[in-house]
């Protein structure tokens, strides 16, 4: 087997399984973007503060790792209500670029509440997730593959499937569609649209969560660790900024392609790569490869 | 309003001062920035050079996002731009400040208008977020750039010199710093009140209906985006000469993102929020520093809440104002000014 074969299927198994995470906390900013219209540039805040709440409860608290990771995602999913009914319920109706601001501002004060609670230091999170490595058949030879991100793969997966069963079945999921595709009619069809503007901001908080807790058992955490956002918001703006599929298909293909530009070009130039892609997307393709298009009238 | 100050011609009511209560105020404050380098102390007037720094690049930016209604996330790296050209200009072709100053705004300015082609195509938040990627383009330019930009080391450039003296102190910039941020505070007031500057303001409102009138918008966006990424280099300009040392870690998205936070703090659509907000955001963290160390002997931790609390306030001064006071520290001024001017009525 030719060792350069094997070192690219070895980088693109590891970028596709960062990618899975990027997809999944690309859900979450999506659910959110897709009911309120509000672009959260905190996104990456949130996984932070997921993944500091497990630290504190499994690390700190020692409760057991499933109890640590459900009161985890209950408490993130908790802030990410309160936001919504204290902060951005009383902003419906401002233009588009205050909101995005205020979530910049909010991304700033959640990095200041956890350096005052944790400290800045990164931090390691308990294992929680069996580190047997994966070993890839491929001829003649194996690909290797770390087991935390082969297990956050699957992980991710199967919430993903979870995901689109609720969209398509669950009538929560289906008034969460009816809103992002007419507010209006949603509303004379007696669709509590506060109410499903509460759960978009519960639900996303909660996804964002689940993907830091991912993200931190695989590298270490940080109050730096939100600055993965940015990777996630050019996934979604490729993605199209309300399509679930786009979130998914944005998040393999944004992390197989900065896998590989750490392989070919050199790891300091894959955030640059990154945003190469990005500009070049909004340029030929301003709403993302399956975002809706937005028609403007006079 | 005030009183009694019914304007009869169209000059009038264009006027910058308007009534001679307002000429008195400009002179104290003429006055009383040319006495404060004489009566302060070096720490003071550094901060000083550092607000006339912010002043500068910070009307650049209410030029793009609070006129022509464009946002930037990328104003920090355009300011970078100006600051390596200016560096670059002094090392090795030893060419004195009062040219590489404004060769650094013109390196900006033509940079600035090359990121400014996809705001032809996309607007509001999509440009905001071309924005952070021609920051980051940016910024790896200055890392890998060595020849030019001494990659992460960075630079160091001789002090900017009058006649054979060298500047060194803050108190001698300032003589550099202030003049220019008047300077630039003037174009901006009366560009404004130009054929460009309506333009700028019909964009903003309503771009489909600016280019219904008759308004170019591609070329009015990039005029916009090349002079408030001139305004950028210009700052980054004096800031090279004020700290002598530039190394790519100065011009962060967070550094962008505080120019953005400034002009929102002080009041979109004002030259005079540009001022205000540049002013209030870069004291801001200085007074949490002093009350930190007074603090100290009581409390020993206070120094090292020092840096959150830091970052707290900056998102809470943000939040804060967009929620309750979106037109920022202008409206504030404004509105006790009125008060006083109409006393003793109601409001």
């Amino acid at each position: 087997m030719n060792p350069a074969f094997l070192d690219f299927i070895e980088f693109s198994l590891s970028g596709l399984s960062v990618g899975a995470l990027y997809a999944l906390t690309g859900i979450g900013f999506v659910v959110v973007y897709k009911a309120t219209r509000i672009i959260n540039f905190a996104i990456g805040e949130f996984m932070m503060i997921g993944a500091y709440f497990f630290f504190g409860l499994a690390a700190q608290a020692a409760l057991p790792n499933w109890a640590a990771i459900i009161l985890a995602l209950i408490a993130a999913g908790t802030v990410g209500g309160f936001l919504e009914r204290l902060i951005f319920r009383r902003l419906i109706g401002e233009s588009a670029i205050s909101v995005f601001m205020v979530t910049i501002g909010l991304a700033s004060i959640m990095v200041g509440l956890v350096e005052i609670a944790w400290t800045a230091d990164p931090r390691s999170l308990p294992t929680f997730l069996p580190d047997k490595p994966f070993f890839v058949p491929l001829g003649s030879a194996e690909a290797f593959l770390a087991s935390k991100n082969g297990w956050s793969f699957i992980i991710v997966a199967a919430i993903m499937a979870a995901f689109i069963t609720v969209f398509r079945f669950w009538r929560g999921g289906i008034a969460l569609r009816a809103t992002a595709a007419d507010q209006q009619a949603a509303y004379s069809v007696g669709i509590n649209v506060p109410g499903v503007f509460s759960f978009a901001w519960i639900l996303g908080a909660i996804t964002a969560a689940a993907a830091g807790i991912l993200v931190g058992s695989i590298s270490g955490i940080s109050s730096a660790m939100g600055a993965i956002g940015l990777s996630v918001i050019v996934v979604v703006i490729v993605g199209g900024l309300d399509s679930l599929a786009g979130a998914l298909v944005g998040g393999l293909m944004i992390g197989w392609l900065e896998s590989m530009a750490s392989l070919y070009i050199g790891g300091e130039y894959k955030q640059v790569a990154t945003f190469v892609i990005l500009l070049l997307v909004l340029v030929v393709k301003p709403y993302g490869l399956f975002g809706t298009r937005d028609i403007e009238r006079l | 309003m005030r009183i009694g100050s019914a304007k009869q011609t169209y000059a009038a009511d264009e006027a910058i001062f308007k009534t001679n209560v307002q000429r008195a105020w400009f002179g104290a404050l003429v006055a009383l920035l040319i006495l404060f380098p004489f009566v302060s102390s070096d720490y003071w007037q550094l901060l000083a050079c550092l607000i006339a720094v912010n002043v500068i690049a910070a009307t650049g930016l209410m030029i793009l996002t609070g006129f022509t209604g464009l946002v930037s996330l990328g104003h920090a790296a355009f300011m970078g731009v100006g600051a390596y050209t200016a560096a670059y200009l002094s090392n090795h072709f030893a060419l004195p400040f009062w040219l590489t100053i404004p060769a650094g705004g013109f390196a900006a300015a033509a940079v600035g208008a090359i990121f400014g082609i996809p705001s032809l195509r996309v607007k509001g938040l999509y440009l905001a977020l071309t924005t952070i990627a021609a920051s980051f383009i940016l910024q790896s330019i200055f890392f890998n750039w060595t020849a030019v930009t001494g990659g992460a080391r960075g630079l160091t450039i001789e002090p900017a010199s009058i006649f054979g003296n060298a500047l060194v102190t803050p108190g001698a910039i300032y003589w550099i710093a202030m003049p220019i941020a008047a300077l630039t505070i003037w174009w901006a007031r009366n560009l404004l009140r130009t054929r460009v500057g309506r333009a700028f303001v019909a964009i903003r409102d309503r771009d489909v209906s600016a280019e219904l009138l008759g308004i170019d918008l591609l070329r009015y966006k990039l005029m916009s985006f090349a002079l408030a990424s001139f305004y950028a280099g210009m700052a980054g300009a004096v800031w090279v000469y004020l700290f002598r040392v530039i190394t790519p870690e100065s011009f962060r998205l967070i550094e962008s993102i505080f120019f953005v936070a400034a002009i929102i703090v002080g009041g979109l659509g004002s030259v005079r929020g540009a001022i205000f907000g540049a002013v209030f955001m870069t004291l801001v963290p200085e007074l949490l520093k002093i009350g930190a160390s007074d603090l100290a002997p009581y409390w020993p931790d206070a120094v090292k809440l020092l840096s959150p609390v830091r970052t707290i306030v900056f998102g809470a001064l943000i939040v804060g104002f967009l929620m309750f006071e979106p037109l920022g520290l202008n409206e504030i001024c404004q509105r006790t000014r009125q008060r006083f001017a109409l006393w003793p009525f109601r409001t």
